[in-house]
């Protein structure tokens, strides 16, 4: 039986698009379970993408803010004296400040002890609230960035009155919105008219719930003892580490120990870096709902291989090879986890914009976390495929055809 | 064409399906395959169609030898070489006549294109160029079973094997298809055809009549030699297209 020579033979390459189409038969006899599968895969990097989407937009909207309210502001308050007392500073601290070179603006507040504040004088005076009263000088809405929401700051005349500007919580606790003449409210147990009301202020949140009086009618009418709590200073941009260092020595020159220097917008920055600590426990999150969708896919492609033996032995009986019959189901598996993964990408992008939007931030999805959502679904369908497609691959045809 | 020698097959169960078959088919040859039902005849079918290996014994298929060809060697033989055509049609559900018999050309690194084109031709052929656009649901048994034989001859394989083709087919359907599978002959294929139809049996050139795993009967007088064969056929999926 010597035969002449046959040529050899090679079964021939599939072409991608016939792949594609092939990979592509189980999603369009099953659509609905297609679907279903590739919604779980979609789930999970929606949330993933939504996580950071949204965490990306608040970052954008704090580096917008900053931007807006600038990060040379930096504040000077007492700290603790050497025994553990609570320190002061010095009067005359505010104006050895200003006389830093680098340092643009100046402003304070000093706080009033001992004066509490009620809506009116029918009120129990065990009814606290947690409303500080401040001394505060005129210059103070410009240095911290201060907007007012109702009425107007006080001015060098109304500093000498009995007029305050109010905290837009303390608006809110004491129940004050309009402004007017007969606006009025108990300070250290005197009438104080409410000039004006403040929008919240991101860089100096102390103000938020306070009561702010003139520096002399402080002085006059509450027994202020002159000693600032708070200086707020506003540097030239390049010199603000410069400054930050020289603060507490000017400010105090006899105990600069007892003086805490802070630069608000860092710590606006660290609340953020917060944050970021709790988007990566619900990206976690995102990532088992991912792995879930993933298993999902999985036992779609196991059911799907289970129920199309005979369609595989007929494929091997017209030609496929193993290899063939392979990447056949593996393509099914990764166009469906694709599929589930640029819906979940377009769900994710549409909750952060959604989210955003309600927020009033700008929309951020960073690329590579789309990018790498769309890798993460690739990897899972490739693993979530493999075995399905080795176990059709292995299938004997005529076994597979046997199949009723 | 084809050339058993001693092929016998155990199933892992321990079922002996063919016990020591010989058997020689040569080019253009037309044979039915008989024989009660567990007589092992499918699995000679399978076997010949390189479907299946032998437990021993030698299979040559178009002069190759079985024994000496990888899987994937295998695959490209049947899908150049062998046609199959079966009881149940495996039609794809949800996809058109035409697409169905395309499929036929799938592994053979066409492209879309001309595998539609000769699917085309083959629907033609068998007499259903009027039902390229039907899903197999809305054809007629007779009609499905044309649509299986168009896929496995849209190729225009040297070999079409058929197992029981009119088993789910009424005697008129029947009919036309063992007049379609005659045409193919006719043309040149050789067609190895099993059935349980005595009269369809009788009608074809030749018989094969087997039993527990045996070839009992065999109504080809002289056996011809398979070996110098393969010449005689084109290779590859072109070449007879009508
Ligand atoms: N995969 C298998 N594993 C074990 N035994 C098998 C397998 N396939 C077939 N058999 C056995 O081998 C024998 C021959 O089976 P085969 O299918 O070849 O018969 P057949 O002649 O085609 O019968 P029928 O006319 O009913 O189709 C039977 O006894 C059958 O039970
Ligand atoms: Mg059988």
């Amino acid at each position: 039986m010597t035969a002449p020579a046959l040529p050899r033979l090679y079964p021939a390459r599939m072409r991608p698009r016939d792949v594609l189409r092939v990979g592509g038969v189980g999603l369009r006899t099953r659509p609905v379970r297609a679907f279903l599968s590739a919604l779980g895969i979609a789930i999970g990097i929606a949330a993933m993408i939504a996580v950071v989407g949204i965490s990306s937009s608040s970052r954008a909207e704090l580096d917008r803010t900053l931007a807006a309210l600038g990060t040379n502001l930096l504040t000077v308050t007492p700290g603790r004296t050497m025994f553990g007392g609570d320190a002061q500073l010095p009067v005359e601290s505010v104006d050895m400040i200003a006389r830093i070179a680098p340092v643009e603006q100046v402003s304070a507040i000093g706080k009033v002890d001992g004066a509490k504040v009620y809506r009116s004088d029918r009120i129990p005076a065990a009814q606290t609230n947690g409303l500080a009263v401040y001394a505060a000088r005129l210059d103070l809405p410009a240095t911290v960035g201060a907007k007012l929401r109702a009425g107007t700051w006080l001015n060098a005349a109304t500093e000498r009155y009995p007029a305050v500007v109010i905290g837009a919580d303390t608006a809110t606790r004491l129940g004050i919105g309009a402004v007017g003449p007969d606006t009025q409210i108990m300070v250290g147990g005197r009438r104080f008219t409410v000039v004006g009301v403040l929008e919240p202020v991101p860089l100096a949140p102390e103000l938020d719930a306070a009561v702010l009086v003139g520096w002399p009618a402080a002085a006059d009418r509450l027994a202020f003892d002159g000693h600032p709590t708070t200086v707020y200073t506003r540097s030239v941009e390049s010199a603000v580490t410069a400054v930050q260092g020289v603060l507490a020595a000017t400010a105090n020159p006899a105990a600069p120990n007892e003086v805490d220097v802070s630069r608000p917008s860092d710590a606006l920055q660290a609340k953020q870096a917060a944050n970021q600590a709790f988007t990566g426990l619900l990206l976690g999150l995102g990532a088992v709902a991912l792995l879930v969708g993933g298993v999902g896919v999985a036992n779609t492609m196991v059911i799907s291989v289970l129920e199309r033996r005979a369609e595989i032995g007929l494929r091997r009986s017209l030609g496929a090879t193993r290899g063939q019959i392979r990447v056949q189901f593996l393509a099914e598996s990764l166009l469906l986890s694709a599929l589930g993964g640029a819906g979940g990408v377009l769900l994710g992008i549409a909750v952060t914009s959604a989210y955003a939007a309600y927020q009033g931030w700008p929309t951020v999805v960073p690329a590579w976390a789309m990018l790498g959502g769309l890798a993460c679904t690739l990897a899972i369908g490739g693993l979530a495929g493999l075995y399905p497609a080795i176990r059709a691959s292995r299938l004997s045809p005529t076994e597979a055809l046997a199949t009723p | 064409m084809i050339a058993l020698d001693g092929v016998t097959k155990v199933y892992s169960g321990g079922v002996t399906a063919l016990d020591g078959v010989s058997l020689a088919v040569g080019a253009g040859e037309m044979a039915a395959i008989v024989g009660p039902s567990g007589s092992g005849k499918s699995t000679m079918l399978h076997i010949v169609g390189t479907l299946d290996r032998p437990t021993t014994g030698s299979v040559r298929i178009a002069g190759y030898d079985v024994a000496a060809l990888s899987d994937r060697q295998l695959s490209a033989l049947r899908a150049a070489r062998v046609g199959f055509v079966f009881q149940q049609f495996h039609l794809a559900a949800g996809v058109s006549a035409l697409d169905n018999v395309a499929d036929g050309l799938l592994y053979g690194g066409l492209g879309l294109g001309e595998r539609r084109r000769r699917a085309a031709a083959a629907l033609d052929r068998v007499g259903l160029a009027h039902r390229m656009d039907h899903e197999p649901h809305e054809l007629s048994g007779g009609e499905r079973q044309r649509v299986a034989i168009a896929r496995a001859v849209v190729g225009n394989p040297p070999l079409l094997l058929a197992d029981e083709p009119t088993g789910n087919l009424d005697s008129a359907s029947g009919a036309g298809i063992m007049t379609l599978l005659r045409e193919l002959h006719a043309a040149g294929t050789t067609v190895v055809i099993i059935t349980h139809d005595r009269e369809i049996a009788a009608e074809l050139p030749r018989q094969v009549q087997m039993r527990d795993g045996k070839v009992v009967a065999d109504s080809a007088a002289v056996v011809e030699a398979a070996t110098a064969e393969p010449d005689a056929f084109p290779i590859g999926v072109g070449g007879r297209a009508r």
